[in-house]
C-alpha cells in the first residue's frame, strides 16, 4: 500500500510540525501568554538538594499515651470508677480496676459512640484497643490508631517544613508526603543546604520554665543542661509559656548591651500568664528552655505585662535570625531525621549538560553516519525519521513538563540507538522480499507487513522494562525510564507514519528501479 | 550462510563456565555496592590548588575519625571522590569536613556533589532494586509465554539470566560500583536481549511453519542468518550511541554505560548461543508450533 491519504499526509505534518515546535521552545524564548510549557530539569543538571526526613514518632506516641492516662483517670472518676496502679510501659498502659467495674470499663472502650475511644466507622476499628490480661486491662494504640496518629503528626509537619523552608526563601522548593512518616524536600538551585538542613532538624519546642531549687516541686522538676553544655540548671516542669504563645519573633540589635538578641510578642493568653508569673516570680530565675537545653536564664527584675519580650544568649546575628525564624514558624509535632541527602552543585550540573549534550550529539552523528552508509537513500530517510523522533520525544516530555535528568539524557541517546531497529526490521525484509519478488511495490509492502510482529515484540519488551523502572526507580533513574519509554511511542511513530511515508514515495518513483535497497 | 550451528556445544559449554564463575564471583566476591545500597556518604570534590591531590586528601581525612575512608581520582585530576561509611550517621558530617578541610587548604576546592544515604534508605533501595529486576524477569517471562510456546519461554529466560548474571559477574571481577543507574542499566538489558531473542524467535516460528522437513538444528541456523544483518546493525547503532555516552557523557554515566554496552554484547551473544541452543536441545519441531496453533 503505497498511497497515503491527503489527510493522513496532513495530519502527519501537522502533527510533526507540532511537536517541533514545542521541543523548540524550550530553546527560544517564546511569549509566555501563548505557552510557558518547558522541560523541567532534574536536580541532577541544575543542581539542588534532595532530602529525605522521616518523622521519629516515638515522642509523639510517647506524650499521647501520657496524656491519655490522666483523661482515662478522670473520665472514669466522674463515673466512680476508680482506676488504680496506671502506668506506662513499652507504649502500652496498664490499670486495674475492682472486678465489679470491669466489665463497666470494657464496655466503655468499646462502644462505638464513646467518646473517649474514637471509632473509625470506615475502618471499623476504634483508636485504642483494650485487653483484659487477667493481672490488669492493657490499653494500646490500634494499627488504624498508630496510622491516624502518624499522617496527623506528619500533616503539621510538613506544614511547619514548608513554613520554615519558605521563610529562608529558596525558589520553587516542592515538599512532599512519603508513606505516612517521611518528607521530601527538593529546594533546586540550593548547593549549600547546610543552614535548611539545620533548620530542619530542630523541633524547636520553645518553654519558659522558672529555675527552682525546690526538689519537691509539685509540678515535677528536671534537670537541663545550658546550651553551652557547661552548667546545669533544676528546671521546674510547670510550663509559664511556650512558643504557641508567640505571635512574633523577630532578631533585633539590643544597643545597649551591644549584643543580638530575638524580641518576641506573646498572644493575650500567654501575655496574661506572663505578666501574672513575673509578678509573682521577681528575683527568680525564669529558663527559657528550647528542645531540651537552656538559651539563658535571666533574673525576673520587673512584671512584663505588655506581652512582649526578649530573648538573649550570646548570639550572632544569624543565629538569632534562625532562631526567630523558628519560633515564628512554630514547633515541629516530632523531631525530624535527615536519612537521605543529595546535593549536587551548578557547576557540575551544567557541566552534566554539557557532557551530556555532547554525547548525544556525537551518538547521533554517528548512527547517522552509519545508517547512510549502510542504506544510502533509505539511509537518509532513516535519518530524517530520527531528528523528527527527537523532536517529538522532546516536544512531548514538553508538553507534560516532565523532568529531565542525566540518565534521562542516557535515555534518549539509546533511543537514537534503539529506534533504528524497527527501520532496520523492515529494510532488512524488504532486501528478503526483492530476492524472490520481482515487484518492488510488493515487495515493500510485505516487507512491512511481516517485519510487524517483530516490532512490536521488541519494542513491547522494551516497554514493560521502562514501566518496572519508572514505578521502582527513584529520582534520576526514573527521568531514564520515562524518556525510554516515551522513545518507544514516538520511535514507532516516526517509523510506520514518517518513514512509511517518506518510503512509499521513494518506492513509488522507482518501481522499476533493479535493488531497490 | 555462516555455521552458527557448528559451534552451539562450544559455545553452551562457554556460557556455562560464564555462569558458573559469575555465580562463584557474586557468592564469594560478591558485588561492590555503593553509598545507593551499601549506605554512607559521597563528596566529588573539585580542587583548584595542585597541593590537593589523593594522598593529602587521604592524610586529611584520616585524620577525621571516619572509619575507612576511600579518595579516588574522578576523571581528571582535580577532581575527587571521596567516600566514608558515617557508620555513627553523624548528622553535621559534612560541615565538619568543610571546617576542617578549610583550615588545611583554604577555599581552594569546591564540593560538587554530596550524598548522603541513612542505612534505612540503602536498605530500601536495595531490596526495591531486587524486586524491580526479578519483576522484570517475571514481565518477560510472562509476555513470552503469552506469545510463544513454552520451549522459546524457556530459551528467551535462560539468555536473559545469562546476561544478567554475567554482567554481574564482570562487574564483581573488576570490582566496579553498583548504584542505582547499573539497576537502571540491567532492566534495560533484559528489554535490550529480550528484543534481540524475540526478533530470532519471531523468524524460527515462521521457519517452522513453512518447512516441515528441515530439523531445528538448521533451522534455527538458517534463521539466525537471515536475521544476522539487523542483529549487527542494530547491535552496531546501539553500540555507538552507548560508546558516545560512555566516552563524552561525563564520569557519572560511565558505570551505566558500561554496564549497557556489556549487556548489548551478551545480549546478541546469548540470542544466538543460548536462546536457539535451547530450542535444539528441546527438540522443538514443526509440530511444537502447529500444535499451539490448533489451541489458538
Amino acid at each position: 500500500m503505497l498511497y497515503f491519504s491527503k489527510l493522513r499526509i496532513l495530519f502527519i505534518t501537522f502533527f510533526s510540525v507540532l511537536f517541533i515546535l514545542i521541543a523548540s521552545s524550550n530553546l527560544f524564548k517564546f511569549d509566555d501568554n501563548y505557552f510557558d510549557k518547558k522541560i523541567n530539569l532534574g536536580l541532577d543538571l541544575q543542581g539542588g538538594s534532595y532530602l529525605l526526613l522521616e518523622i521519629d514518632n516515638e515522642p509523639v506516641i510517647e506524650q499521647k499515651l501520657q496524656n491519655l492516662t490522666t483523661t482515662i483517670r478522670n473520665y472514669f472518676k466522674e463515673k466512680n470508677i476508680k482506676i488504680n496502679n496506671i502506668k506506662i510501659d513499652n507504649q502500652n498502659i496498664f490499670f486495674n480496676v475492682i472486678d465489679k467495674d470491669k466489665q463497666s470499663v470494657l464496655d466503655v472502650f468499646q462502644d462505638e459512640d464513646s467518646d473517649l475511644n474514637p471509632y473509625y466507622p470506615r475502618f471499623k476499628s476504634h483508636q485504642l484497643e483494650i485487653e483484659d490480661t487477667g493481672l490488669n486491662l492493657k490499653v494500646n494504640f490500634s494499627r488504624q490508631g498508630l496510622i491516624k496518629l502518624k499522617t496527623s503528626s506528619q500533616d503539621q509537619a510538613i506544614e511547619i517544613v514548608r513554613r520554615r523552608v519558605d521563610e529562608v526563601g529558596t525558589n520553587e522548593p516542592n515538599i512532599l508526603k512519603r508513606g505516612n512518616n517521611r518528607i521530601l524536600v527538593e529546594l533546586p538551585g540550593l548547593d549549600d543546604p547546610m543552614r535548611i538542613k539545620s533548620l530542619l532538624g530542630k523541633t524547636a519546642n520553645l518553654t519558659f520554665r522558672f529555675v527552682t531549687n525546690d526538689e519537691n516541686d509539685r509540678f515535677g522538676v528536671e534537670k537541663l543542661k545550658f546550651e553551652n553544655g557547661l552548667e546545669e540548671a533544676t528546671v521546674s516542669k510547670r510550663i509559664i509559656i511556650s512558643g504557641e504563645n508567640l505571635l512574633d519573633a523577630q532578631p533585633r540589635m539590643d544597643t545597649q548591651a551591644n549584643q543580638t538578641i530575638v524580641s518576641f510578642s506573646l498572644d493575650r493568653v500567654g501575655a496574661k500568664r506572663f505578666g501574672k508569673a513575673t509578678s509573682t516570680g521577681i528575683g527568680k530565675q525564669l529558663a527559657i528552655v528550647l528542645d531540651g537545653k537552656i538559651i539563658s536564664a535571666p533574673v525576673v527584675r520587673d512584671t512584663i505585662a505588655s506581652g512582649s519580650g526578649q530573648i538573649s544568649g550570646g548570639f550572632t546575628f544569624q543565629t538569632a535570625t534562625d532562631l526567630a525564624l523558628l519560633l515564628r514558624s512554630g514547633a515541629l509535632p516530632a523531631p525530624l531525621e535527615i536519612i537521605e541527602e543529595r546535593t549536587v552543585g551548578p557547576d557540575l550540573g551544567q557541566d552534566s549538560i554539557n557532557a551530556g549534550m555532547i554525547a548525544l550529539a556525537i551518538g547521533f552523528m554517528l548512527v547517522i553516519i552509519f545508517m547512510f552508509l549502510k542504506y544510502k537513500i533509505f539511509g537518509l530517510i532513516t535519518n530524517v525519521t530520527l531528528i523528527v523522533n527527537l523532536f517529538i520525544l522532546l516536544g512531548i516530555l514538553t508538553l507534560f513538563e516532565a523532568t529531565l535528568t542525566l540518565p534521562g539524557i542516557a535515555g534518549i541517546i539509546l533511543t537514537v540507538g534503539m529506534a533504528v531497529d524497527a527501520n532496520v526490521l523492515i529494510f532488512e525484509r524488504i532486501k528478503e522480499e526483492l530476492k524472490d519478488e520481482t515487484n518492488n511495490i510488493l515487495a515493500f509492502d510485505g516487507g512491512y507487513t511481516k517485519s510487524r510482529t517483530a516490532i512490536l515484540d521488541a519494542n513491547i519488551t522494551t516497554l514493560l522494562a521502562a514501566i518496572i523502572l519508572f514505578f521502582m526507580g527513584s529520582g534520576p533513574v526514573k527521568g531514564f525510564a520515562v524518556t525510554l519509554g516515551v522513545g518507544i511511542f514516538t520511535t514507532l511513530f516516526s517509523v510506520y507514519f514518517i518513514a512509511r511515508l517518506f518510503t512509499s514515495i521513494y518506492v513509488s518513483r522507482n518501481k522499476d528501479k533493479e535493488k531497490l535497497i | 550462510m555462516i555455521a552458527f550451528n557448528k559451534y552451539y556445544n562450544h559455545f553452551n559449554l562457554l556460557s556455562s563456565i560464564l555462569i558458573i564463575v559469575s555465580l562463584l564471583l557474586l557468592i564469594f566476591k560478591g558485588l561492590n555496592f555503593g553509598i545507593d545500597f551499601k549506605g554512607g556518604t559521597l563528596i566529588e570534590l573539585r580542587a583548584s590548588d595542585s597541593k590537593i591531590n589523593v594522598s593529602s586528601l587521604r592524610d586529611r581525612f584520616n585524620q577525621m575519625d571516619l572509619g575507612d575512608v576511600s579518595v579516588k581520582k574522578f576523571g581528571n585530576d582535580t577532581d575527587f571522590l571521596v567516600k566514608f561509611e558515617n557508620k555513627d550517621n553523624k548528622k553535621n558530617v559534612i560541615e565538619e569536613i568543610k571546617t576542617n578541610l578549610d583550615k588545611s587548604f583554604g577555599n581552594n576546592y569546591d564540593f560538587r556533589r554530596v550524598e548522603n544515604v541513612g542505612p534505612k534508605v540503602s536498605a530500601e533501595l536495595l531490596k526495591s532494586g531486587v524486586i524491580a529486576i526479578s519483576l522484570s524477569l517475571a514481565l518477560m517471562l510472562i509476555y513470552i509465554w503469552i506469545r510463544f510456546e513454552w520451549q522459546f519461554s524457556l530459551g528467551a529466560i535462560l539468555a536473559l539470566f545469562h546476561d544478567v548474571i554475567v554482567t554481574l559477574g564482570v562487574f564483581s571481577l573488576f570490582s566496579l560500583e553498583i548504584n542505582l543507574s547499573i539497576i537502571a542499566a540491567v532492566l534495560t538489558i533484559v528489554g535490550y536481549s529480550m528484543n534481540d531473542t524475540v526478533v530470532i524467535f519471531d523468524r524460527v516460528r515462521e521457519n517452522l511453519r513453512k518447512y516441515s522437513d528441515i530439523k531445528i538444528f538448521e533451522l534455527t541456523n538458517i534463521s539466525i542468518n537471515e536475521t544476522l544483518s539487523r542483529t549487527i546493525i542494530t547491535s552496531a547503532t546501539t553500540l555507538l550511541a552507548l560508546l558516545a555516552i560512555y566516552f563524552f557523557g561525563g564520569e557519572i554515566l560511565k558505570g551505566f554505560s558500561l554496564a549497557m554496552i556489556l549487556g548489548v554484547v551478551f545480549g546478541t551473544y546469548s540470542s544466538i548461543y543460548i536462546a536457539n541452543t535451547v530450542l535444539v536441545r528441546l527438540s522443538v519441531s514443526q509440530k511444537t508450533v502447529l500444535r499451539e496453533d490448533d489451541q489458538k
